[in-house]
């Protein structure tokens, strides 16, 4: 187990390295650069008010070196400055950071949860009222614009009925502590993780419908059912434990996607996470930071797709660790 | 003996006497969008709009700016012009502190003039006619210039030349000193505090030199990235004060029908944007005047004034908004003229050859209009292929003259020597610039009018330079001058007086009070 953990870990500072290089020359071949941004902002420039920003910047100096400069930094666990914003890459992630997770992870258990107990029933009841309906739903919320749910959403619960907060993360000004802090915070929560989760729990829902299904021809569950098990222990023992493993799977896969939707719901949203930091950083070419964002992004896809392998694991015991 | 001496304390009575009917009530709090969110608030070093919307309360410049453009006192309670126009001196208001509580004197103004030729690319090129500036005791400041210029009262708002505090930036590095991102300034509001991605927070300046000011408490300057989610905002109560600009061009209409609103178009007229397109003058079709002026005829600019900006602005006649000074509407005229364009094109042996359109990418109605326009080309026979960039994409390319028509808009500044030479002498042709003479125009009497303009004396030879100018660029189509863009200022109506002086919001709230 340690050594299969230990595998990983070193293959995912490897993999982290390559994306860092790659992300690199990807940004750069973007047109434009930080100092032709701020130049554009400022209402007037001139050849000195460029030059100087883009040896501010280290613009000037060759791509190799800044290259070199740069993956120094990473591997001292130093992301370097954001000059547009003018501070530390990791002070302005850090800031951020809770924002973003606790966005996706309450998205993500939303989808989880909704998602595998409406494919359960689905499943259970296939070809009834209940499972079309359950199937419909899916559809809807699968084949939905992350913002355009969000924006109806907005229009329903908080224009017209007026019943959850439009934006933020919570009231400015009113400078709650402790529960009413939380309970406010849970407020401008519900709409940005239900609109990034709704997306997900359709997915799930489907997958488990459909790999409930499967599963419940197998002659193995047959085997049970002769055994003389109750229904709900077949369900929930033998079937649903056999079918969550393609569960797993796509949640691990989607743990990147997740992030990517986090960039749409935050900005709809004015959620102050590192979504909106990266849709920010690259309009403004804010390299430092973009990088930053995407090396933090990654360590944590790798970070969940370790954990998917320990969940296989747990979910379905005949899966061993290859050292 | 001085040709004229402006006292302040006269020209503020003559202007507050008709807000003198409601008496100013004290307290409350103002939540306010910005949009984007500002890279920093040190304004000497960061002159994009939001900066200078939030900072407009932190920090001052010696003198502010009435809506005709007429000077008014800040931190200069008065000033003086020599007989032959080279020497301005500035008396200096008394009692005025930083928000850390030291002095503010003359050395102050003496650092930030040399800050502000370093970091300020806008203030550098209004000082480049400064000789020396000169403190004769802590609250005089002389300024010499080579030669006399015209606009020279006009470069001293808060944006073109915030004062910094000498005692926290003086043997430091100014990129990164600290107080960047806690900026001192002597504003009616102190920096408090910043979430970044959610708000700014400043609050009242208790020691604030002008007694009674300001009003309010504080001011949160909300973050909402979403044009439809800063609508929303505002709709459900959430934000008082929608900043011109701040949402899409077509809820205009919808959100000052809503209860106890009010619209302004009032603080836009020291800025003055004027949308034009670029054309590129040094290659292909567009470097024949004709098919220039087959753009200009081509364009129906009514159109995109009542459909594309709901009837909000006014079209352009020339290189100067009707809100400056010297502007003149005696010059050649374009009126949509489809069947004009035709011929000139016809004339000028245009074969089809493809033209490429950068439209501008700040959103819905930029885009729209970016079509309207590739319409109204492609409907005289104009072979438009339209390039999508994001900002910095189109910067790039207008930087490198990789483009042979774009969208733009440019702030005028309040006197074509600020604001309007710049985009046609051809002494401001440089690659990689965004602004200035990007079109490559360039014409040696065009050259020498801006020349003379700027530093002709008395006024009325200013004017007569520079409306030959206009006639002749007119004439000429360096670029196609489309809208006077009009950005409406929405607040509720309880905020009153928020917008005093020529550059609106962007002011300060110093002013502003709340009638609860």
């Amino acid at each position: 187990m340690l050594s299969f953990l230990a595998q990983r870990v070193l293959k995912g500072v490897i993999v982290l390295l390559a994306i860092v290089v790659l992300n690199f020359f990807l940004i750069r071949l973007a047109p434009g650069d930080p100092a032709v941004v701020m130049a554009g902002e400022a209402g007037a420039s001139d050849q000195v008010f460029v030059k100087q920003l883009r040896e501010k910047f280290g613009l000037d100096k060759p791509l190799p070196e800044q290259l070199f400069i740069y993956v120094k930094g990473v591997v001292t666990l130093d992301l370097g400055f954001s000059f547009r914003q003018q501070a530390p890459v990791a002070k302005l992630i850090g800031e951020r950071l809770p924002a973003t997770l606790l966005l996706t992870l309450t998205a993500f258990a939303i989808s989880l949860a909704l998602g595998i107990l409406f494919g359960t029933f689905a499943a259970r009841f296939a070809g009834t009222f209940l499972d079309t309906a359950i199937t419909v739903f899916a559809l809807i919320f699968y084949a939905m614009p992350l913002f355009w749910v969000a924006l109806m959403g907005i229009l329903l619960f908080s224009v017209t009925m007026e019943w959850l907060p439009s934006f933020g993360y919570e009231t400015v000004g009113a400078n709650l502590t402790g529960l009413a802090h939380a309970v406010d915070v849970a407020k401008h929560l519900i709409m940005p993780a239900m609109t990034l989760g709704l997306f997900f729990m359709a997915t799930y829902t489907r997958m488990t419908r459909a790999s409930m299904l499967e599963v419940k021809r197998l002659d193995f569950v047959k085997t049970a059912r002769a055994k003389g098990l109750s229904d709900a222990v077949i369900q929930r023992r033998h079937v649903l434990r056999n079918a969550l493993l393609p569960v797993v799977t796509l949640a691990g896969v989607h743990s990147g996607t997740l992030i990517g939707g986090a960039v749409i719901t935050e900005t709809v949203f004015a959620w102050p996470g590192i979504g909106r930091l990266m849709y920010d950083a690259l309009l403004q070419r804010d390299y430092n930071l973009l990088l930053g964002v995407f090396v933090i992004c990654s360590a944590m896809v790798l970070i969940f797709n370790l954990i998917t392998d320990l969940v296989y694991r747990l979910v379905d015991p005949r899966i061993e660790f290859a050292s | 003996m001085p040709k004229r001496v402006l006292l302040g304390l006269l020209l503020a009575c003559g202007l507050t006497a008709p807000a003198l009917a409601q008496e100013p009530k004290t307290g409350g709090v103002i939540n306010a969008v910005i949009q984007p969110e500002p890279p920093g608030l040190m304004l000497a070093q960061i002159q994009n709009g939001p900066t200078q919307m939030v900072s407009g309360n932190i920090f001052e410049g010696l003198l502010r700016y009435s809506p005709k453009l007429e000077p008014q006192p800040e931190l200069a309670e008065s000033w003086s012009i020599s007989e032959d126009a080279k020497s301005y001196t500035f008396k200096l208001r008394k009692g005025v502190t930083w928000h850390d509580g030291k002095p503010f004197t003359a050395a102050d103004v003496l650092f930030s003039v040399e800050m502000l030729k370093q970091t300020h690319a806008r203030a550098r090129n209004n000082l480049a006619q400064v000789d020396k500036v000169e403190a004769p005791d802590e609250y005089t400041v002389v300024f010499t210039l080579k030669q006399p210029f015209g606009p020279f009262l006009g470069i001293f708002e808060v944006g073109s030349m915030p004062m910094v505090p000498k005692h926290l930036y003086e043997g430091t590095d100014w990129k990164t000193n600290p107080y960047n991102n806690a900026p001192v300034g002597t504003g009616p509001f102190v920096f408090k505090e910043w979430q970044k991605g959610s708000f700014i927070r400043l609050v009242k300046n208790p020691n604030y030199h002008e007694k009674g000011k300001p009003y309010l408490d504080e001011i949160y300057w909300q973050i909402i990235p979403d044009a439809a989610a800063r609508s929303v905002a505002y709709e459900t109560g959430k934000v008082d004060v929608l900043p011109g600009g701040s949402i899409e061009n077509f809820d205009v209409p919808r959100l000052s029908k809503l209860k106890d609103t009010c619209v302004t178009g009032a603080g836009w007229e020291f800025f003055s944007p004027l949308a034009w397109l670029w054309l590129n003058n040094r290659q292909g079709p567009l470097a024949d005047k004709r098919v220039r002026q087959a753009v200009m005829y081509a364009i129906d600019r009514d159109f995109a004034k009542d459909v594309i900006w709901n009837g909000l602005g006014k079209v352009a006649t020339g290189p100067s908004a009707s809100t400056i000074k010297y502007y003149t509407d005696d010059v050649p005229k374009y009126p949509h003229d489809p069947a004009k364009a035709k011929a000139l094109l016809k004339e000028a042996g245009y074969k089809g050859e493809k033209i490429r359109l950068l439209p501008l990418a700040y959103g819905e109605t930029w885009q729209r209009w970016g079509e309207a326009v590739k319409q109204n080309l492609m409907d005289v026979g104009i072979n438009i292929e339209t390039i999508a960039t994001d900002v910095a994409g189109g910067n790039q390319k207008i930087g490198d003259w990789d483009y042979d028509i774009a969208f733009t808009y440019l702030y005028q500044y309040g006197d074509p020597a600020l604001g309007v030479g710049r985009n046609y002498v051809s002494s401001a042709i440089a690659k990689g610039q965004v602004f200035n003479n990007v079109e490559g125009y360039s014409n040696p009497e065009i050259d020498k009018l801006f020349a003379d303009g700027a530093v002709a004396t008395p006024d009325s030879k200013r004017k007569e330079i520079y409306e030959k100018a206009q006639k002749i660029l007119v004439e000429d189509v360096p670029v196609a001058w489309m809208l006077e863009l009009q950005f409406p200022t929405i607040t509720r109506c309880k905020v009153k007086n928020l917008i005093t002086t020529a550059i609106g919001v962007n002011d300060g709230f110093k002013d502003a009070w709340l009638d609860k």
